[in-house]
């Protein structure tokens, strides 16, 4: 029972909600990148929340079906088709063995989710299932979805058809103020430096993927060139000596030695994963008790959203 | 952010430890990971789960009734090197640079004994210190794009061995045979932090028996 990949897309990776307590050996987490969109995926279909899907990035992906089940797409908006038909995003959709699924390209946003009911069934590497390519770890031998690869998942015969309102929507836009808790090298970066950075726009680069995402803007000095390597937070924002940010992300090496200014709110972080190159993002700074309410409200609406269901 | 110091040397190592160990052992059920490094450790914790100020508590106080460091229960690890320009490419520009012929290189990186201080950047990448001064390299000015599997590097004091073909910048010495990153065997790394290292220097022939591979 399973699910084959025709077209794999510009970059197609296996994921569950990330591989955890592993750094000791030199792993990252890897896990969606827009964690939001993901465990909202997982949710619409009633599965538990980390459930293996596929993150799409930029689009292109074309599945065959070989099984009876159920999917759904979160995230950016790329055209879903099933058989030439175009379907909704947000929605759990019924599916039959020899159905065609077509993801087209992004229309906004850079990212979506994948998910059939109760998951792909993958094997577990350190815990997790998630796909590091850097490191050759977890999805499918640790690469990407190529073209002819059979993706196992159950067949599931019955599974409400949920969907979320459009008003509960994420809205992914060219700009983001991202919330940034001042970090341990703070005192690194004088006054008018962190001015500067909290005050300035700053664009997305060319050089962004999942490990971190390069920004360009007004340099910010710092008065050390680098320090002993230590471990790097996720959302951690690095100032190599050139004075660009690099916000640090889910396939981060685990240890570094660039100064950091803070590290950037988690939730905040999901959203710049949809940011495309050319979008401007600007920095605020909150204390860790404001950001760990934040969590907490945020936390309570996604699971409890209301779900609407199609009969 | 628990630091320790801000230089590299073995006692602030061994604190570091203790110290990773005694957390790891008081607080398993409200951390998600522990990284520690040369001279700190970064401790994670699910802020949904427990706030800033009960973590740093409860660390400050772990921190002072953990035992005192003996730093004596690390093995020593032995990793055979095939050392030669066919092997490490840099070994010969790092001889010249140094003043010293390609033997006394290797007798230096053979003699000492080495500390894991770290592990990261990539899947089971030791960061062993510290080499002989007289050894000691800067990275290179650009970074190869491929470094071939087990190759023994060397960047300032400190010293490694690739466990997996990645892009790196420092200076290719020899080769390693023994496997530093293997996830189908347990445990997965031949080293951990805070073990000794030692090279020892073997013959093209006997790298390729261990199952080298100098492609």
């Amino acid at each position: 029972m399973s699910m084959r990949v025709l077209e794999p897309g510009m970059l197609s990776l296996l994921q569950d909600s990330g591989r955890q307590g592993q750094h000791r050996l030199g792993l990252s987490n890897g896990g969606p990148m827009d964690r939001e969109a993901f465990r909202y995926c997982n949710h619409l279909l009633q599965n538990s929340l980390n459930c293996t899907a596929i993150e799409i990035s930029v689009g292109g992906l074309q599945l065959e079906t070989l099984v009876d089940t159920y999917i759904c797409l979160t995230g950016a908006p790329m055209p879903l088709s099933i058989n030439g038909r175009e379907k909704p995003l947000w929605e759990v959709q019924r599916i039959c063995a020899g159905d065609t699924i077509r993801v087209g390209f992004a229309k906004a946003g850079c990212r979506s989710y994948l998910g059939v009911a109760d998951g792909f069934s993958i094997e577990a590497r350190f815990g997790s299932t998630a796909t590091v390519v850097r490191e050759n770890i977890g999805g499918l031998r640790g690469r990407s979805l190529q073209t002819g690869d059979e993706l196992p998942c159950p067949v599931t015969r019955a599974r409400k058809q949920y969907y979320l309102a459009d008003r509960d929507r994420p809205r992914y836009q060219k700009m983001l103020t991202v919330r940034v808790i001042p970090g341990y090298q703070q005192r690194h970066f004088d006054r008018v430096e962190q001015r500067r950075f909290f005050g300035s726009t700053y664009t997305i680069s060319e050089h962004c993927d999942r490990m971190g995402y390069r920004l360009e803007g007004p340099a910010i000095s710092c008065n050390i060139e680098g320090i002993l390597s230590e471990g790097i937070c996720f959302g951690a924002i690095q100032l190599p000596p050139d004075g660009q940010p690099i916000i640090l992300l889910n396939d981060r090496q685990t240890i570094g030695g660039y100064p950091k200014i803070g590290a950037a709110l988690s939730l905040d972080v999901a959203r710049m994963t949809q940011l495309v190159p050319g979008s401007s993002v600007h920095f605020a700074p909150i204390t860790h008790h404001t950001a760990r309410k934040v969590l907490e409200l945020s936390e309570r609406f996604t699971l409890h959203k209301i779900l609407q269901e199609r009969y | 952010m628990i630091y320790f110091g801000d230089a590299i040397d073995a006692q602030t190592s061994i604190r570091v430890q203790a110290a990773t160990n005694a957390i790891e052992h008081a607080m398993r059920e409200d951390i998600i990971d522990l990284v520690p490094s040369y001279a700190s450790v970064l401790v994670l914790y699910n802020p949904l789960h427990s706030d800033y100020i009960k973590i740093a508590s409860r660390l400050r106080n772990v921190l002072a009734h953990a035992p005192t460091p003996s730093g004596q229960e690390h093995r020593t690890v032995v990793l055979p090197v095939y050392y030669g320009t066919e092997a490490g490419i840099d070994l010969e520009s790092l001889a010249e640079r140094a003043d010293l012929s390609i033997n006394k290189v290797i007798d230096l990186h053979t003699d000492a004994e080495y500390k894991v201080y770290a592990i990261g950047f990539a899947p089971g990448f030791a960061y062993l210190g510290e080499v002989d001064e007289r050894i000691a390299a800067p990275r290179l000015m650009t970074p190869r794009a491929s470094v071939p599997r087990g190759s023994v590097a060397i960047a300032d004091r400190q010293t490694a061995v690739y466990p997996a073909a990645s892009p790196g910048g420092w200076n290719l010495i020899g080769r390693c045979p023994t496997p530093m990153f293997d996830p189908d065997i347990q445990p997965c790394m031949p080293v951990s932090i805070g073990d000794t290292v030692r090279f020892e220097a073997i013959s093209r022939e006997h790298f390729l028996t261990l199952g080298g591979d100098l492609a």
